[in-house]
């Protein structure tokens, strides 16, 4: 919360400031998701560089269509386009910063990173196949704790949003029986559980309701002290979410910059990688080249000297190697 | 014409203004009616509207959509907040006109208007953080214990008591428009000639009877106007009852469970919808709303028209 409010409040400085004179505006529009950390560089940019940026978080699928629409200099989704969707409207994508999503538990007595799960087990949860805490299947997964008989309480989102795609990709990547049941999007016709709307109301009721289990961004589970488990990843380990284990992820993940790096970050092959991550991206219009390039020269200032404040926003900064892979990408495209 | 009768051109031009800002109502609402159906199409065209409206399937995954569950929400929770709201409203209007002593009037009258001038997203947060958690705790395993006991009325309280309900919801719904239909009644009430309620009192009647023979008669009128109000104030609420009714497209006879309304659908789902086909069918949400809000609020006014002649005669 406090987060929120301090870029609200950073954000207003920012816009009041844009109706002052006529110096570089530039306009972007959509996921509400990586809206604080782009605010945030938003206003050190403005300080370095006298050049503003108005991103209005408007969601995912209104920054696609505004950016289809050319009526800003850049959209952002959670949700990467496919190279079809990209050739249709003309458009560029690269991804800008990535969150990771973590599941969270609530039984009395069990701190963080106590629980271990596999994707068979969450899958297997979510789908209402496992309804007690004491099932074989977490037995086995956790042989040293002493699993209590009670009903699991599933949450999950009730609100379309990124984090549910992230988390429904990574269950549909894992497991067969929810891709055929379920699938993945940002939103989902979910077989078991309840809702709470947005990251807070799912930390909220996992944080009141016992024995329950729900899927937060990292930034929410520190936030509210809520005990997060392990996860076995594609390599076989078992590995606590960390900044670490997400850019190993990153970094294994298999970004493609001919798709325009489509991808969804889950079950990265890394060692160490967290196997539910996700990039959010920026989408470009390839026919307005003044705009993309002022876009892309925010981006680029960005990856050099936003780390920093991404990580204080508990955001994950992309690895070298994939900001080396998206610069080689703009200059492709002639934007760079 | 009586707007060109008129012949000062101050008076014609202040006509024209107000006639000018009143027709602009109507382009407006024709309007949004206009954008809506224009907005659906694709909707429309996929699944008709008879389909769209008793389908209970709601997947944007597979893109099939159906608008039964929302509209079975919208109304359950509404019906609900207004049996939870209607005698508290009136027992508030009466104690106001006629038990309170005159120094407490202003005060309460006071409060229930500043209960209107909440933002709903403050209902809505405070319901998540405060209210949800009591219900789950206290209210709803009471009530799970001893109406759940009793055969038939027991099924509406079946299922976990998570407070993420249309229990919740109702209730929260139902403070919200507490107020107009409480301020109205006042109002109305008030009007009752002083000279009627005296007489009344003067050949030995209690205050009850008063109240239920004299009052109530004489300003039923003004308090099936302030019901009206407030249930298309509590079709149309959204933010309050999005964070506690967990958005979840079932129809289900106990009232501690999820469930989801128009307006809980289109505040969750609208701003990610990343799908034509989705969009369009949240749009069709709206259309389904915006027409039913419109066929309640006739209904409503018919009788109240039909009250006002059998009262006027």
């Amino acid at each position: 919360m406090k987060r929120i409010i301090l870029l609200v409040v950073i954000s207003v400085v920012t816009f009041s400031f844009s109706l002052a004179g006529a110096e570089e505006i530039l306009n972007g529009a959509g996921a509400s998701f990586p809206y604080p950390v782009y605010s945030a560089w938003a206003y050190d940019y403005y300080k370095a560089t006298g050049a503003k940026l108005n991103y209005q978080s408007i969601g995912s699928g209104g920054g696609i269509r505004q950016i289809a629409n050319r009526t800003v200099d850049f959209g952002a989704s959670d949700a990467p386009l496919t190279p079809a969707q990209l050739n249709k409207d003309n458009l560029l994508q690269f991804p800008a910063v990535m969150g990771g999503v973590v599941l969270v538990v609530n039984m009395p007595g069990v701190k963080a990173g106590a629980v271990r799960l596999d994707s068979e087990a969450v899958c297997k949860v979510y789908l209402g196949n496992i309804k007690y805490w004491d099932d074989a299947k977490l037995k086995t997964l956790n042989p040293k704790m002493k699993l209590p008989h009670n009903e699991i309480t599933v949450v999950h989102r009730s609100d379309g949003s990124g984090t549910t795609a992230i988390f429904t990709n990574y269950l549909s990547g894992a497991c067969s029986d929810w891709k055929a049941r379920v699938g993945a999007g940002t939103s989902v016709k979910w077989p078991v559980g309840i809702g709470g709307k947005g990251n807070e109301g799912v930390s909220q009721y996992v944080k009141k309701a016992q024995y329950s289990i729900g899927y937060v961004e990292f930034a929410y589970a520190e936030q509210n002290k809520l005990a997060y488990t392990l996860l076995k990843n594609s390599a076989g380990n078992f590995v606590e979410p960390s900044f670490n284990a997400f850019e190993d992820a990153a970094a294994t993940g298999n970004f493609d910059p001919k798709k325009h790096f489509d991808h969804w970050l889950v079950n990265a092959p890394g060692k160490h990688a967290w196997p539910i991550a996700g990039a959010t991206f920026i989408l470009l219009a390839k026919d307005k080249k003044d705009s993309s390039v002022k876009s892309v020269r925010f981006f680029d200032w960005a990856f050099k000297n936003g780390d920093a404040k991404a990580k204080e926003l508990i955001y994950v900064p992309l690895p070298k190697s994939l900001k080396d892979k998206i610069r080689a990408y703009w200059k492709a495209n002639g934007i760079y | 014409m009586p707007i060109l009768q008129r012949k000062n051109p101050v008076d014609l031009s202040f006509s024209l203004i107000t006639a000018f800002a009143s027709f602009t109502v109507v382009l407006l609402i024709s309007g949004i009616f206009v954008v809506l159906v224009r907005e659906s199409s694709l909707s429309i065209g996929k699944f008709g509207v008879l389909k769209f409206l008793t389908s209970t399937e709601w997947n944007p995954v597979t893109e099939s959509f159906g608008a039964a569950t929302a509209i079975y929400g919208t109304f359950i929770t509404t019906g609900i907040a207004l049996i939870i709201a209607i005698p508290a409203a009136i027992g508030i209007a009466v104690f106001i006109t006629e038990i309170s002593p005159n120094f407490l009037k202003a005060p309460i009258g006071v409060a229930i208007e500043l209960l209107a001038a909440i933002p709903s997203i403050i209902y809505g947060m405070w319901g998540l953080f405060t209210l949800a958690p009591i219900m789950s705790r206290y209210i709803e395993p009471a009530l799970k214990s001893s109406i759940g006991k009793v055969p038939l009325l027991g099924t509406l309280f079946q299922g976990t008591p998570m407070g993420i309900d249309i229990l919740t919801a109702s209730v929260i719904l139902s403070i919200m428009i507490i107020p107009f239909t409480a301020s109205i009644a006042r109002d109305a009430f008030n009007l009752t000639p002083a000279v009627v309620k005296e007489s009344a009192y003067s050949v030995g009647a209690t205050k009850w009877e008063v109240v239920k023979d004299v009052v109530l008669p004489y300003s039923k009128l003004g308090v099936f106007g302030g019901i009206a109000l407030s249930l298309g104030r509590a079709l149309g609420e959204t933010m309050a009852v999005a964070f506690v009714l967990g958005n979840n497209h079932q129809i289900t006879s106990s009232l501690l469970n999820a469930a989801a309304t128009i307006t809980v659908t289109l505040a969750n789902e609208f701003t990610e919808a990343d799908t034509d086909m989705y969009l369009s069918s949240l749009f069709y949400l709206a259309l389904v709303l915006f027409v039913l809000s419109f066929i309640v609020l006739a209904i409503a006014k018919y009788f109240l028209l039909r009250a006002e002649r059998k009262y006027s005669r």
